[in-house]
């Protein structure tokens, strides 16, 4: 008899877990704020956190604005000596780690440690420590190159440091896949709860890419960026007609996934129950979406049959919306490809809107959102929204927050190389 | 306190992140906390700070805050 008894349904071809799970945690640090009562209280009343890159000149780059990260103390969380060692993405992950670990409450001991494990990813990862450390290598040769600057700068350090930290010793892993990373890695870690491989996971993602000169200079050279440099707070504009590309970000945004009976039994508060989990890959362009959002849309389906749903069932989209001519009207079309009619009755919004795209962190963050949608019953606003753009024509929840009874929200994030991911959320009661 | 062992202390408390008094024989891996990667990098920081190359087998040696001070005394 195994020591954690799982109870499986063999259901045609997929086995289902009676396995459920709830958050029971929650952690940020976005550019409105470094926790997340203040990020949750700027995102309802439609504040926009984005600013000027002061880190470096950046004078001469197509795009001078960002989602900055301030007034951040990372010694609050690990000992100066051990943060200097990492690059700033690794901090941001730790801090909303740290955050959402210790609002869960859950107390770490002999025989529950090996039950809980850590999957934190990053799109990118140290992109700053690898062009300081180059720059570093240029000037003083091989031999001034730091033994921290490959621990430093790698993408599963957020992952590993955490478990140190807290001595958790289940799973620990790191999804990379561009701006879907987060929901990834919080969707594949909620599976390893119902499959029976642990009952707590720390999941989410987290970013760093406006210190960096050349991610500034990719994304820019992609034409990915708005180049609204003379109002950076309205330059992410979701839907608007004259939105012209993504604002870039920093941050993370991390969950504690926990078994419903395991959180039940130590009277955890509960945020919401994650229902559905969907993936698609468009096997199409490595950065424009597929045409009519198809690949999108199989994923959201995907989801909706994961949770058992129906289209019907969904209250509230929090969307990938980045602000991007393309991005916004493929998603526009996959919802109502994955949702027939009943997308028009649909409450969808960005929150990119406000806090920019954070890439790697948006799922994790976009997660966190979506299960205080749910709690709170508002669904948080698309601001800048002035000109509806006539293609994207759904209720995008223009500028202002909304009260609304909400039962069932999805999150989705698609990042480049065409991979996709949905989560489902489900109110808690 | 001589300069040396004044900029050696300063070095050690900035790598290791020691803000008490460090005490000459105070061996950095038992007493100040150091792992096998720290010692690596005090190495490079003391190099770069006396302007010399320690070889890895003379580095291997330097264990304890006196001896990084001997060491640069010597051949610095």
């Amino acid at each position: 008899m195994p020591k954690y008894p799982l109870f499986k349904i063999n259901f045609g071809y997929k086995t289902l877990s009676t396995r459920r799970v709830v958050i029971t945690g929650l952690g940020a640090v976005t550019p409105l704020a470094n926790t997340v009562s203040e990020t949750w209280d700027g995102i309802v009343n439609g504040k926009s956190g984005i600013s000027a890159i002061d880190s470096f000149d950046i004078s001469a780059f197509a795009t001078t604005f960002g989602g900055v990260i301030r007034n951040f103390d990372i010694s609050q969380y690990i000992p100066e000596k051990d943060a200097k060692r990492m690059d700033g993405f690794i901090h941001y992950g730790l801090a909303a780690g740290c955050q959402a670990f210790e609002d869960s409450g859950i107390e770490v001991n002999d025989n529950n440690a090996e039950r809980i494990g850590v999957a934190i990813g990053s799109g990118i990862g140290g992109i700053t420590g690898i062009e300081d450390c180059y720059a570093v290598y240029d000037k003083s040769g091989p031999r001034r190159i730091s033994p921290f600057f490959v621990p430093g700068n790698i993408i599963n350090m957020i992952s590993g440091n955490l478990s140190i930290k807290y001595g958790l010793k289940g799973p620990n892993f790191a999804i990379v896949t561009a701006c879907s990373t987060g929901t990834h890695n919080i969707g594949d870690a909620a599976r390893l709860i119902k499959y029976g491989d642990v009952d707590v996971m720390i999941a989410g993602g987290a970013e760093r890419c406006t210190t960096s000169p050349t991610a500034m200079g990719g994304f820019a050279s992609a034409k990915a960026l708005s180049r609204r440099n003379d109002d950076p707070q309205r330059a992410s504009r979701p839907w608007d007609r004259d939105r012209d590309g993504f604002v870039l970000s920093d941050g993370a945004g991390v969950v504690v996934l926990e078994e419903l009976e395991h959180a039940k039994a130590r009277g955890a508060k509960i945020y919401a129950e994650l229902v559905g989990y969907g993936m698609s890959g468009d096997a199409y362009h490595m950065t424009s979406p597929s045409p009519g959002g198809e690949g999108a849309a199989r994923c959201m389906k995907n989801a909706l049959r994961d949770a058992g749903l129906n289209p019907e069932d969904v209250d509230y989209i929090n969307a990938h919306g980045t602000s991007t001519p393309a991005g916004d009207l493929g998603e526009t079309q996959a919802m109502k490809s994955a949702l027939g009619d009943h997308a028009y009755k649909v409450a969808v919004s960005s929150t990119k809107s406000m806090i920019g795209h954070l890439l790697g962190a948006a799922g994790g963050i976009e997660a966190v959102l979506t299960a205080l949608s749910l709690k709170n019953q508002i669904a948080p606003p698309t601001i800048n929204l002035e000109n509806q753009d006539p293609e994207c024509d759904l209720d995008y929840v223009p500028n202002v927050a909304r009260d609304m009874s909400m039962n069932v929200a999805l999150s989705n994030s698609f990042g480049f190389g065409g991979t996709n991911g949905t989560l489902i959320f489900k109110r808690f009661e | 306190m001589s300069n040396v062992e004044e900029r050696v202390k300063k070095i050690v408390a900035e790598q290791l992140g020691v803000k008490e008094d460090i005490a000459n024989d105070a061996s950095f891996v038992d007493d100040l906390g150091a792992d096998s990667l720290d010692t690596v990098e005090l190495v490079m920081a003391l190099e770069e700070e006396f302007e010399c190359e320690i070889p890895d087998d003379e580095a291997e040696k330097i264990t304890t805050v006196q001896q990084a001070i001997d060491y640069v005394e010597k051949n610095a």
